[in-house]
């Protein structure tokens, strides 16, 4: 006897919004989360006493606002404690750049860079609205598409064609090439195409000279398409956002269990039965629902060995490495980095002073060493949400480009020194900032791989290039959320469209999992 | 020594020496690779060996893979369609494989030689395959084809030469069953099996021993009229035994280009094969389907009117174009025009009467006969003496 109609691996943000839709539907969900706290990568942590941090996740400027509102986040507990951010691109000179949706400031644009900035912006809004259209429904398979999919496919051509022959044409160019070509065609001030191009390769391993650099940029601009003409800051950290999902879920009557490791997803004749826990116990289910990424899923949790050979080749061939590592400082006081206006330290700061320092960041990580120099994406959020830190104390989370997953000799070797060497290149900055830290963790790709069951570390479970995107995500065989294991789908972000903090996955599974059973 | 030669790109076997030297008329071709013979001396005396007395091809060039490891056992289920349980220690099994979508990649034969001990003959080049398919299995896969010379031994004397040679009991061997013999101090394994649909063997040894192998087997063999024969006889034995040739009746899965142009295990008539009962193995969600949903194709054995062997022909259905030839010849022991065919069903059930459009040419001059033909439902070519245990003395 079962007592659940759909067992979802994983309580992290695409399986509690698929876990909401579907219990809305009227199906009986269990959430299966190994962590003690609902998220996944939307979770805020304690890491030093009275310094708390969005621990994964820092920044939120993907997420569907359809889904905010359909789940009632902000009645579930879902606050802002700042929204539509600026981003600065810090010089060491005191001579920042500042980016906010259309607005650009810096004493060292151009001309041309002013000029050109606001028609670059709006083309690529054009472009990432398409896109968005494109992740709000389930992608068409490979081959054998129906009427739906291929409805779907003329739509997309549709709205490529009805961007007009110029803007086509543009976009046929560019969506294969790089960040790097694509900003020395348009702009001139380094600062401006490093910040931008370092939009196109995060969580990537890529480096802005990537092929592919020019779609990730376009996929970060659909946060804009979205609404956030910055990234917004969840007060409480993005933990809040999870307990928000969660509440949710709940309130649809989803059952959420905390703590609780799923060890394996059972099959038998190819078709999935249950899940078996860590501590031994099964769940029988007809419907597993893995939000976890797809390698993690096939390989980990239903094995290799359970599966068919050209599953088991596509799924190893899933290019998942990542580049990404977080470094969360605790800081005795406000940090005071050269010539910023204090009322700017709550904004997004980056340091990336030029599409090389990227590139030579990111060539580091080619050879599994760490950046010498790396690229950061800095928030300090206690400074918009005092309730992260101690009074008058700060925390500072930074998103560090490139660390490698497996540096020879392993990380133990590599933590401390690559720790202090990015507080050199904070020091840069913010000189005087290493005497401020109270209490640092770095969190290597290894880390947040082992922390939140993603495969390589990787945020989107899976890298975000044209090869394993729409029919191609994450192998063909296993779009559309279905897989080759009768009654298993995936929500995750390893699943269309991706996506960091960003739901759809999840929304768009739940839509398929209930069209699908209901025709069988 | 062996591995290369001078005048050509192609690997030659261990054999090569003497097979070079009873190669009269010079007739070589490639196999996977190898070169080898496509006739020694005349094609109906080489095949009327196989018949009527002893004859010995060398197939060291076949593909040969040697799995072992605690996992060989589930790794091969999972591979082939196949229960390889049921594969006892010391027992050879025809099989087939298929990718996901349950299409024939390859056919071969699995030898189970101890525990935990399998060797896998192929048509095709196996080792990426098989290497993805290990993924998950605690399974070490070694490349073996050119590390084992083998010779098949074929014919109703060619137990009678065998034991000549000094493999004393071989008489008692069953069909599909292996046995192992000391020889110059090595091991020779011995398995009843072939590709001639007679009463036959191949033999398997290292290459060091190959050329002493041959010279013994030629001498033992001499009053049983021992004969080489190339791969033009065989092709007309194995045709005559009903036995699919990969490559030809059908294209393996991972060499097709064209959608549509692979087929099942059902498509070729080899249900036997498929064991849906085995939970899980490469092809079986799609076999399931296809089995709900009916196949495309169905494969056929014909016989064809006259002697005119129906080389790549249409089968007609009346006016309609409902199949075409994969395989045909003339054979000779059972005296019929047989052709392998693969049809659109519903077509080619047993009796079904068909038109073999057959085209040849003499002096120049193309003629088109329209060959009645009927679907016949076993290979024209079976006798006792191929399965009878003890061996029957010729």
């Amino acid at each position: 006897m079962t007592d659940h109609d759909v067992v979802l691996v994983g309580g992290g943000h695409n399986g509690l919004i698929c876990a909401t839709y579907l219990a809305r539907a009227g199906r009986r969900v269990t959430v299966l989360e190994a962590g003690e706290s609902p998220g996944g990568c939307a979770a805020t942590r304690e890491f030093a006493p009275g310094f708390s941090v969005s621990s994964c996740a820092q920044w939120l400027n993907q997420l569907n606002p359809e889904i905010i509102r359909e789940l009632s986040l902000e009645k579930h507990g879902l606050q802002w404690a700042a929204r539509n951010l600026a981003s600065v691109s810090l010089d060491a000179g005191g001579r920042h750049l500042v980016l906010q949706g259309e607005q650009l400031e810096g004493e060292r644009l151009t001309a041309r860079d002013r000029e050109s900035y606001p028609s670059f912006r709006r083309r690529m809004l054009r472009y990432a609205k398409l896109l968005a259209t494109a992740c709000g429904t389930r992608p068409p398979k490979l081959v054998e598409s129906n009427l739906a999919d291929r409805l779907n496919l003329v739509k997309l051509g549709l709205g490529l064609k009805m961007l007009g022959r110029e803007d086509m044409g543009e976009l046929m160019r560019i969506i294969l090439i790089n960040m790097y070509d694509l900003m020395e065609e348009h702009f001139d001030s380094e600062q401006l195409k490093a910040l931008l191009s370092l939009h196109g390769v995060l969580g990537s391993h890529m480096g802005p000279r990537s092929p592919n650099t020019v779609f990730g940029y376009l996929y970060h601009c659909m946060g804009e398409h979205h609404g956030y003409l910055g990234p917004a800051q969840v007060q409480g950290g993005m933990g809040a956002l999870g307990n928000a999902l969660a509440a949710s879920a709940r309130d649809a009557g989803v059952e959420i269990r905390l703590g609780t490791r799923v060890a394996g997803i059972d099959t038998r004749a190819g078709r999935v039965v249950g899940v078996t826990l860590s501590g031994g116990e099964q769940l029988r289910a007809p419907l597993v629902v893995s939000s976890a990424d797809p390698v993690t899923t096939f390989e980990g949790l239903v094995g290799y060995r359970n599966l068919e050979t050209g599953t088991v080749r596509r799924v190893s061939q899933i290019r998942y490495k990542s580049g990404c590592a977080k470094l969360h400082l605790a800081l005795s006081g406000a940090p005071q980095f050269t010539g910023l206006d204090p009322s700017r330290l709550g904004q997004r700061l980056v340091i990336a002073p030029e599409m090389d320092y990227i590139e030579r960041a990111f060539n580091a990580v080619k050879y599994q060493e760490c950046s010498a120099e790396p690229a950061m994406d800095i928030s300090i959020p206690s400074v918009n949400d005092p309730t992260m830190a101690p009074p008058g104390q700060h925390v500072l989370s930074a998103i560090v480009q490139f660390a490698p997953y497996a540096p020879a000799g392993g990380w133990e070797q590599h933590r401390a020194s690559f720790t202090s060497s990015l507080l050199d290149c904070l020091e840069h900055y913010a000189p005087g900032i290493s005497a401020q830290v109270v209490g640092a963790e770095l969190l290597t790709p290894a880390d947040l791989e082992a922390r939140h069951g993603m495969k390589g570390g990787h945020w989107h479970h899976g890298e975000l290039s044209l090869d394993q995107v729409m029919m191609m995500r994450p192998f063909p065989g296993a779009t559309q959320y279905g897989t080759p294991v009768a009654g298993l789908y995936l929500c995750g972000a390893g699943s269309h469209p991706g996506g960091g903090v960003m739901g759809q996955a999840g929304h768009n599974a739940a839509r398929e999992i209930i069209r699908r059973e209901a025709a069988a | 020594m062996n591995s290369t030669s001078d005048d050509t790109m192609l690997l030659t076997t261990p054999f090569h020496s003497r097979v070079s030297r009873a190669c009269e008329l010079n007739a070589w071709g490639s196999w996977k690779g190898y070169t080898t013979p496509k006739a020694y001396t005349d094609v109906e005396l080489e095949y009327f060996a196989i018949r009527s007395t002893t004859g010995v091809f060398d197939l060291t060039p076949m593909n040969k893979y040697r799995i072992t490891g605690p996992d060989a056992g589930p790794f091969l289920n999972r591979l082939v369609t196949r229960n390889v349980d049921k594969l006892g220690i010391g027992r050879v099994g025809y099989t087939v494989w298929c990718d996901d979508a349950g299409q024939v990649m390859d056919d071969g034969t699995i030898f189970h030689l101890g525990e935990n001990d399998y060797r896998l003959c192929a048509y095709a080049r196996a080792t990426d395959w098989l290497f993805w398919s290990a993924l998950g299995f605690d399974v070490n896969i070694e490349d073996e084809t050119a590390a084992v010379a083998a010779l098949a031994v074929q014919g109703p004397t060619s137990c009678a030469a065998l034991t000549a040679m000094g493999l004393e009991g071989l008489a008692d061997l069953k069909p599909f069953g292996l046995a192992e013999y000391d020889f110059e101090g090595e091991t020779l394994m011995v398995s009843r099996t072939g590709f001639t649909g007679d009463l036959g063997y191949e033999l398997w040894i290292t290459p060091r021993l190959a050329e002493t192998l041959w010279d013994r087997l030629f001498e033992a063999g001499a009053p049983y009229l021992i004969k080489p024969f190339g791969s033009d006889a065989l092709e007309i034995a194995r045709i005559e035994a009903g036995f699919l040739q990969a490559g030809v009746d059908f294209v393996p899965a991972e060499e097709a280009v064209r959608n549509g142009r692979t087929r099942s295990p059902f498509e070729l008539g080899l249900d036997w094969l498929v064991d849906l009962d085995k939970p899980l193995f490469n092809g079986r969600q799609a076999l399931l389907r296809e089995r709900e949903q009916g196949s495309r194709y169905r494969f056929v054995l014909l016989d064809v009117d006259g002697n005119k062997p129906a080389h790549n022909s249409f089968i007609m259905k009346g006016r309609r174009k409902v199949g075409t030839v994969t395989s045909a010849a003339w054979c000779p022991t059972a005296k019929s025009n047989v052709a392998f065919a693969q049809v659109e069903l519903p077509h080619g059930a047993v009796g079904e009467e068909l038109v073999a459009e057959i085209y040849y040419q003499r002096e120049l001059h193309w003629t088109r006969v329209l060959a009645p033909c009927r679907v016949i439902e076993a290979p024209v070519f079976n006798p006792p003496r191929r399965r009878a245990t003890p061996a029957l003395p010729f």
